[in-house]
């Protein structure tokens, strides 16, 4: 079993690894062999790609905002959900069910919600004379835009962290309020302790795919942007507006695949895969934030 | 290319070698990067033009795999036209693959797949596929095929860097669509000609609701908004894309008025209500067309805009013209923005002669040419089909057919870089226009550096 699993590892995992570092070093365009082009592609794109620092600062600004406020919404849901008495199936179900909803679907109807010309949200807004924004069509809303989204559809973290709440050993809570401890200190000093691995598995998870967040920005980018793809280029399509909702594998999946720029998309992947693995690594250091020492 | 930036070598003290132990994981990868290395230079599309026969063989056989980008009911017509193909070689039977975009056809051929002709885009692919491609030359010039059968335009951007790549099929024309009815209402019996004209009579038809919003609009001269790109911008104001190679939008005057007009247009209507007005339209491919509601007078659109109206709008009262060209630019009117889809042979075809007869006769034969524009509601290039009686052409059709073949008419300049060319120009022009793009001379230069740098990157040896 084992040696089938290292067949398995070398064939799906590290040949591809090892092909993809040596195809970023080459300038291959799928159409001819790949020619050996040293840091070329290196070159180009830490100092003159115009794109690519824009895709990674959307990119951060997903694993840096959405990652946290997905995380803190979802845990203070579940904590309500954990003091619920009456139809708490209800609540929860409530909760759950945005993150059954298909993302390309969710964010289809997001967009219409909010569309700035006929969109109930600002219809709702104008009946109070409050002028809305562009939301997607706005570069500076964009972002924040799909956030909201990001929220209504945390029911896959928050049911994770309800499972850790309930599990929660109450002796602990009965223990610490005999000793005087308050809500905050209760929730400082046991609950976070006690779900912390399912704090940083959350964690974990969602910055790896907010690193390679691409459906939700892709399909909001064409639907606001009225472009469906039926003569439109990738690279019309994505980015939509200014650029603000360009991703780092959003432009890798361009270069690669619409430009037929596989040798540079390989450079790019090379270094989001370093850049992952470092986040990773200091995630998991930090991982002891609540561990009780001593114990 | 020898690179500047040398990877300083980590020293570490030499590990003891221990027999009888597994090999150390550096070895392996090393290994690993060896073989990957090996195969994945073994990925060259080999091949070659190799000899052609003086004379068209007399019996053509055996099976022609055709890739296209075609889908739903245009697949049919493809599937309609190598039936009539097939009918006139019997011994020769064509697989269809229809519904495959040009990366997935050079992603197959690459791999050895199995590909015979091709129908792709020019602007997009041509400059990366045609290395993929067999020189027609030598099949054109034994069988009586010439590039002057086509529109010249078309001739000239369906070959690549001195080859004969390929030939066109049909071609997508731009032009101005005005609704009648409301030009009428404000006045005006005829359509602008000149860009000045445009926004002139555009800024007259636009009305407003009680709250200053955009209630109908007369033209959208909004960048991004449905076929308002560079691209076809640049065709109506004799812009100059590359000089020698390199990009030259910065050295080009047309493009500095071109942009500057169409901001100050932007901004007498507002770029936020022109925005919040672009987001509230119905979808570009459905009845809700905004042109087809009547919310939009005038709009830049191609050709199939006229079947879509016949399908969806049956009761709007429109014409069509040539699209206003930019005063004073030296851009004669009449023509206007195209591109084409262009059909070609793989370099490694085993059947060349059998996929030969198949391209030229999608491409160079009248009646398979015609029948195809009447079917997938193109323009069609070559010149025979565009006179053919046959051709079904309503009055404001006749606008892209004229157009097609005018020497004003132009397209954006097929490179080894393909779409990003015009991307890169859209990006730009898509900040400026909201009054964010900083200085015009500056960012077009930025330009010029971002697609020659991308295009250094592509021809890196």
């Amino acid at each position: 079993m084992m040696a089938l699993a290292t067949i398995g590892l070398l064939v799906f995992f590290l040949y591809p690894l090892c092909a993809n570092v040596y195809l970023s070093f080459t300038n291959y365009d799928l159409a001819s062999s790949p020619k050996w082009i040293g840091l070329r592609n290196y070159t180009y794109l830490f100092t003159q790609d115009p794109r690519v620092w824009h895709a990674a600062r959307n990119t951060l600004w997903f694993v840096v905002i959405l990652v946290p406020v997905r995380m803190v919404c979802s845990l203070g849901i579940a904590l309500l959900l954990t003091r619920r008495k009456r139809a708490s199936g209800f609540w929860r179900t409530l909760f759950y069910v945005p993150a059954l909803v298909p993302p390309v679907a969710s964010v289809v109807g997001f967009v219409f919600l909010f569309n700035p010309g006929t969109g109930p949200v600002n219809t709702l807004l104008k009946t109070f004379g409050i002028k809305g924004p562009l939301w997607f069509n706005d570069p500076s809303l964009s972002k924040p835009s799909l956030l909201l989204l990001g929220v209504w559809m945390m029911g896959d973290v928050m049911v994770i962290f309800l499972a850790a709440l309930l599990d929660v050993p109450k002796d602990q809570y009965e223990a610490a309020e005999l000793d005087g401890a308050g809500g905050r200190q209760k929730l400082w000093y046991i609950t976070l302790p006690n779900i912390s691995p399912v704090l940083l598995f959350s964690a974990v998870t969602g910055v790896i795919a907010a690193l390679q967040y691409f459906t939700e920005a892709a399909v909001a980018s064409s639907v606001a942007n009225g472009k469906t793809g039926i003569d439109a280029g990738a690279d019309q399509l994505l980015g939509y507006p200014n650029d603000s909702l360009l991703t780092y594998t959003q432009w890798m999946y361009v270069q690669g695949f619409s430009s037929f720029q596989l040798g540079y998309a390989a450079a790019m992947a090379v270094v989001l895969f370093v850049v992952a693995a470092a986040v990773m690594a200091v995630l998991l250091r930090k991982a002891g934030l609540f561990r009780r020492k001593g114990v | 290319m020898k690179s500047a930036i040398s990877p300083r070598p980590v020293r570490r003290p030499p590990r003891p070698h221990r027999p009888g132990r597994p090999p150390r994981l550096g070895t392996a990868l090393a290994a690993l990067s060896a073989t990957a290395a090996l195969s994945l230079t073994g990925c060259a599309v080999g091949g070659g033009d190799g000899p052609v026969a003086s004379t068209p063989p007399a019996h053509l056989s055996g099976t022609v795999q055709l890739w296209h980008h075609y889908s739903g009911r245009e697949a049919e017509v493809i599937q309609s036209v190598v039936d009539d193909f097939e009918k006139k070689y019997p011994d020769v039977k064509v697989h269809v693959h229809s519904g495959q975009q040009d990366t997935k056809i050079t992603q197959v051929v690459s791999s050895g797949g199995d590909v015979d002709a091709m129908i792709t885009n020019v602007n997009a692919t041509l400059g990366t596929a045609c290395k993929t491609m067999a020189d027609l030359t030598p099949y054109m010039r034994r069988d009586g095929v010439s590039t002057a059968d086509f529109q010249g335009i078309f001739a000239q951007a369906t070959a690549f860097d001195g080859r004969r790549c390929s030939l066109p099929t049909t071609s997508d024309v731009y032009g101005l669509y005005f609704n009648t009815a409301l030009l009428a209402k404000a006045g005006y019996t005829q359509p602008p000609r000149t860009l000045a004209q445009l926004e002139d009579m555009a800024l007259k038809l636009t009305t407003y609701n009680s709250d200053g919003s955009i209630k109908t609009l007369g033209f959208n001269p909004l960048v991004g908004f449905q076929q308002n790109t560079s691209a076809t911008f640049g065709g109506t104001a004799g812009v100059t894309w590359m000089k020698d190679g390199d990009s030259a939008v910065a050295s080009s005057p047309q493009w500095r008025r071109l942009i500057a007009w169409q901001r100050a247009f932007v901004k007498k209507i507002g770029y936020g209500k022109l925005k919040t007005f672009t987001a509230g339209l119905g979808d570009e491919w459905s009845a809700n067309n905004a042109f087809q509601t009547g919310r939009i007078a005038m709009t830049l659109d191609g050709e199939w805009r006229v079947a879509f109206i016949q399908d969806q709008a049956k009761k709007l009262r429109y014409g069509t013209a040539p699209f206003p060209v930019l005063d004073g630019s030296g851009q004669k009117y009449g023509g206007g923005f195209v591109s084409a889809a262009d059909i070609g042979i793989d370099k490694r075809s085993r059947h060349k002669e059998a996929a030969w007869a198949l391209v030229k006769y999608i491409a160079a034969d009248t009646d398979a040419a015609v029948k195809l524009a009447n079917g997938v509601k193109n323009i069609p290039t070559l010149k025979s089909a565009a006179a053919s009686p046959k051709l079904q052409a309503p009055v404001q059709y006749q606008t892209f057919i004229d157009a097609s073949g005018s020497p004003a008419s132009a397209t954006s300049p097929v490179t080894e870089i393909g779409s990003t060319l015009t991307a890169t120009m859209d990006n730009f022009w898509t900040t400026y226009q909201e009054g964010s793009g900083g200085d015009l001379t500056g960012g077009l230069k930025k330009v010029d550096r971002d697609i020659n740098n991308a295009l250094s990157l592509r021809r890196a040896k």
